[in-house]
């Protein structure tokens, strides 16, 4: 079935080729993949499929676009598969921070500069999340109980952004976690709801079930205001309920997750302004707008000079963090 | 009797036209992914998940789980007919279905898997219908220490109930532990066992490991032992698949047994690989007739197929009221859930009624409606077995290939593959036995996950693997079954003058 449809779609293609002038900017010739360099159904597997959807709803290209998952080792298998298919237009790899994150600390056979990066389109933002029954009201409790004895904070994955934050916030507090990988924030947000782990600092959709059926709640938001209001998450409270850190004196003022999407190298720049412009477009819709607020995130469209200072940025940061660490590759 | 009215709610939904077209549709999608090479249902899923973006979301998950419910029924047809199972669960089948085809008898061992399963899956349901709400707790009792009990309890359940030399099967798990641990390490991040080769960083996958073990080396033995036309002279015969059927309920404690098994590995997240080999394994310690297990034993499909299905089934639940996902179909299911703007957690239970009832409703129905048309292709799927071995061979290594570089399309999945192939071939020459293999292969980095988040817990203690009842039990129960042939060895020792001197009678 799946061969029919390849040779259909790439019939189709052929078809196309013929009929767009060559005088115009860059346009794709044959279909598109985007790698998500995920697995199927997490977040950035949603945000490949969401902007799949839209693209072809709104035919804003005459190629057919494919999906496939590469999330092996953390999503490295992808980043790998974006730096072999270097000079490739065809490939669009979706991703996070880890572009950037995972070279520093492990050996993985990549580095964010072999990929071209077209655009960061949303942020994930980060909470301090306790079970519903915990005694702690704010973080400020919580922080002073963790001072006393040593907390479970669980996170995705090892040495990425979960943890990253949970050393920012003994580093901020003076206090000490053990830190408890898991392979996604959900299944942290299931321990947490079992009571094995006492915190983790989950993205707002990683927990938003659990929250509304009250078996964790968040202490406060990672962000510098509080989150944008949206529709009541339980009876009472909404996202916009939840206090910042810093509120609550817990002085991390900002940390986010972008959503990034990157081309394999040596792509022309007329190639990577026809994917920043695809991008552009799809975050016009009135599509795109529902899929930030169904999975609560933060609109945003770095691109260019502004992409590059971002991440020049959270570099500098990371490295800091993982120096301290001990994590850095020698 | 809530749930009942509830129920009684959901099949008012369920039971529409447009419904009912909906699970015909998905479950003939399903039997193709799950028959086709390298597709199986979690590929399946995402495919079609882009097109139920536009529908009611309780019609998007019956047109989903109907495809599920299909590619598992499918999946069954190639392990049993070209040892090559499609998905990890029904790597146990091939043991005795495959064996039971190449006997002559293809369709009483699709019958019998078909009749197994449904039952496995109907006893499922039933269980969601009426504990759903007490399921989900078991489920949250469960922390590393209880993680790691659950499949230490697997390992040793091979251990101890596997028919092959017990030293045999330590190493052969040993071997499976040394390939799950290549790739990244999700509690030090750091990448292990690669070989300098840049790709192997994403893992062996399982689907290319058990195409070269099974699929490869299957071939290679069968080319060695006899190299002329094998084909099998199987009669399509419509009858036979309703005595199939009959003859199941002649196997009720077997059925019982493996459903049981299904649906606790299921509630607690151990899943339906583990249940199914777990089933197999203690099927054949208890069976009448566990000595003939493996050379195409009824009872040798019954097991692993009842719990498979038993567990696949409970364990949507765990996704639904806990948001955790049993299986890759169950994670794909859960981001299509999200798309259509429902949240899996407890709260779904309350808010959204019509669809969680809906959805159970149409687990029953669907079943029933699946169960009937993979009955109906029986003789079709059948009489494949009538090709020569001269075609059909060829032809399971073109699956092979396609379905190994389909995973990522990678030409160094292929070249491992192959690897598998030689490697299940000296396993059978050797008399090694595979299924503690692939059984480390699949759960053996989530066993490592586990124990090491448990030491990190108890800062080095082995103590927390007794902290409570439950994980003591799982604990003790493991152990007891690690040992089971050492005692037994003993006992025989023991009784051996005495056994002797009867030998000895009976030879004069």
């Amino acid at each position: 079935m799946k061969i029919t449809s390849k040779l259909l779609l790439s019939t189709t293609a052929f078809m196309l080729a013929g009929a767009i002038p060559a005088a115009a900017a860059w346009q794709p010739q044959k279909p598109i993949e985007f790698v998500a360099t995920a697995g199927p159904g997490g977040g950035t597997d949603n945000l490949a499929r969401a902007v799949q959807s839209i693209v072809t709803k709104y035919k804003l290209t005459d190629q057919p676009i494919v999906v496939v998952n590469k999330g092996g080792g953390s999503g490295a298998e992808g980043y790998v598969y974006g730096k072999a298919s270097a000079g490739d237009p065809y490939k669009v790899i979706f991703g996070t921070s880890n572009a950037w994150q995972q070279p520093l600390v492990s050996k993985v056979a990549f580095n964010y500069t072999d990929l071209t990066p077209i655009a960061a389109m949303a942020q994930d933002e980060f909470l301090l999340w306790v079970k519903q029954d915990a005694p702690y009201k704010t973080a400020g409790d919580f922080l002073k109980a963790a001072a006393a004895t040593e907390f479970k904070m669980g996170g995705a994955q090892s040495k990425d952004t979960d943890e990253v934050l949970t050393r920012m916030i003994e580093k901020a507090a003076r206090v000490k976690f053990t830190y408890i990988p898991f392979k996604s924030g959900a299944e942290a947000a299931v321990q947490l709801a079992g009571g094995h782990i006492d915190a983790h600092v989950n993205n707002p959709s990683e927990s938003l079930g659990q929250w509304r059926g009250s078996t964790q709640r968040p202490l406060c938001a990672f962000s510098p205001k509080r989150l944008p209001q949206g529709p009541k998450v339980t009876a009472t409270e909404g996202w916009s309920d939840v206090p910042t850190c810093v509120e609550q004196g817990l002085a991390i003022s900002q940390y986010e997750q972008p959503r990034t999407v990157w081309l394999p190298g040596k792509v022309s720049p007329e190639q990577a302004a026809f994917y920043v412009d695809l991008m552009k477009k799809v975050q016009a819709t009135p599509e795109w707008k529902d899929y930030i607020e169904k999975t609560s995130q933060v609109d945003t469209f770095l691109t260019g000079a502004t992409l590059d200072s971002f991440i020049k940025q959270d570099l500098e940061h990371v490295k800091q963090v993982a120096g301290e660490q001990g994590w850095l590759l020698k | 009797m809530e749930n009942l009215q509830s129920l009684l709610h959901g099949f008012t939904i369920a039971v529409t036209v447009p419904h009912l077209t909906l699970m015909v549709i998905g479950v003939l999608l399903g039997i193709l992914v799950g028959v086709l090479p390298g597709l199986g249902a979690p590929n399946g899923v995402s495919l079609l998940l882009p097109l139920t973006f536009g529908m009611q979301p309780v019609s998007a998950i019956i047109l989903l789980s109907s495809m599920y419910w299909g590619a598992l029924f499918g999946g069954s047809v190639t392990s049993i007919l070209f040892n090559i199972p499609g998905e990890p669960s029904s790597v146990a089948t091939t043991f005795d279905g495959y064996p039971m085809a190449r006997d002559g008898r293809p369709t009483t061992a699709l019958a019998t898997a078909f009749g197994s399963a449904a039952f496995g899956a109907l006893v499922g349901v039933i269980l969601i219908t009426f504990l759903a709400s007490w399921v989900a707790q078991v489920a949250l009792a469960f922390g590393p220490p209880e993680y790691f009990a659950v499949y230490f309890l697997a390992f040793a359940s091979f251990v101890g109930m596997g028919g092959a030399a017990p030293i045999k099967t330590v190493v052969a798990l040993a071997i499976g532990f040394a390939i799950a641990a290549i790739g990244i390490d999700t509690v030090s991040g750091s990448v292990r066992l690669n070989m300098g080769i840049d790709e192997l960083v994403k893992g062996v996958s399982f689907v290319v490991a058990v195409m070269g073990l099974f699929g490869i080396g299957e071939l290679l033995i069968a080319v060695e032992e006899e190299f002329q036309a094998r084909a099998v002279s199987s009669r399509v015969d419509w009858k036979e698949v309703f005595r199939a059927l009959g003859r199941l309920p002649r196997h009720s404690i077997a059925l019982l047994r493996s459903a049981a098994i299904g649906c606790w590995m299921g509630i607690t997240p151990g899943g339906p690989t583990a249940a199914s080999f777990m089933s197999y394994g203690i099927a054949k310690r208890f069976s009448r007739n566990g000595a003939r297990f493996g050379s195409g034993e009824a009872e040798g499909i019954i097991a692993p197929e009842t719990a498979d299905h038993a567990a696949g089934t409970s364990a949507l639940l765990p996704m639904l009221s806990l948001g955790i996902p049993g299986s890759a179909t169950a994670a794909v299911m859960m981001g299509g859930l999200m798309i259509w703007g429902l949240n899996p957690g407890p709260m779904l239970f309350v808010d959204q009624k019509d669809f969680v009832w809906g959805l159970i409703a149409s687990m029953y129905v669907g079943n029933i409606v699946a169960v009937a048309l993979v009955l109906l292709t029986v003789p079709v799927f059948a009489a494949l077995m009538r090709i020569p071995f001269a075609v059909i061979a060829p032809l399971i290594v073109i699956i092979c290939v396609v379905g190994a570089y389909s995973v990522s399309n990678s030409y160094l999945d292929v070249v491992l593959m192959l690897g598998f192939g030689v490697v299940g071939y000296l396993f059978k020459k050797l008399h090694y036995p595979l299924a503690p293999l692939v059984l480390a292969i699949v759960i053996g980095d989530k066993a490592e996950d586990a124990f090491r988040q448990a030491m990190l817990m108890s800062k080095g203690s082995l103590g927390i693997f007794f902290a409570n009842r439950l994980v003591t039990t799982l604990v003790l129960a493991g152990i007891a079954l690690l040992l089971l042939p050492l005692v037994l060895q003993i006992v025989r020792l023991l009784r051996k003058p005495d056994e002797a001197a009867h030998e000895k009678v009976r030879i004069i």
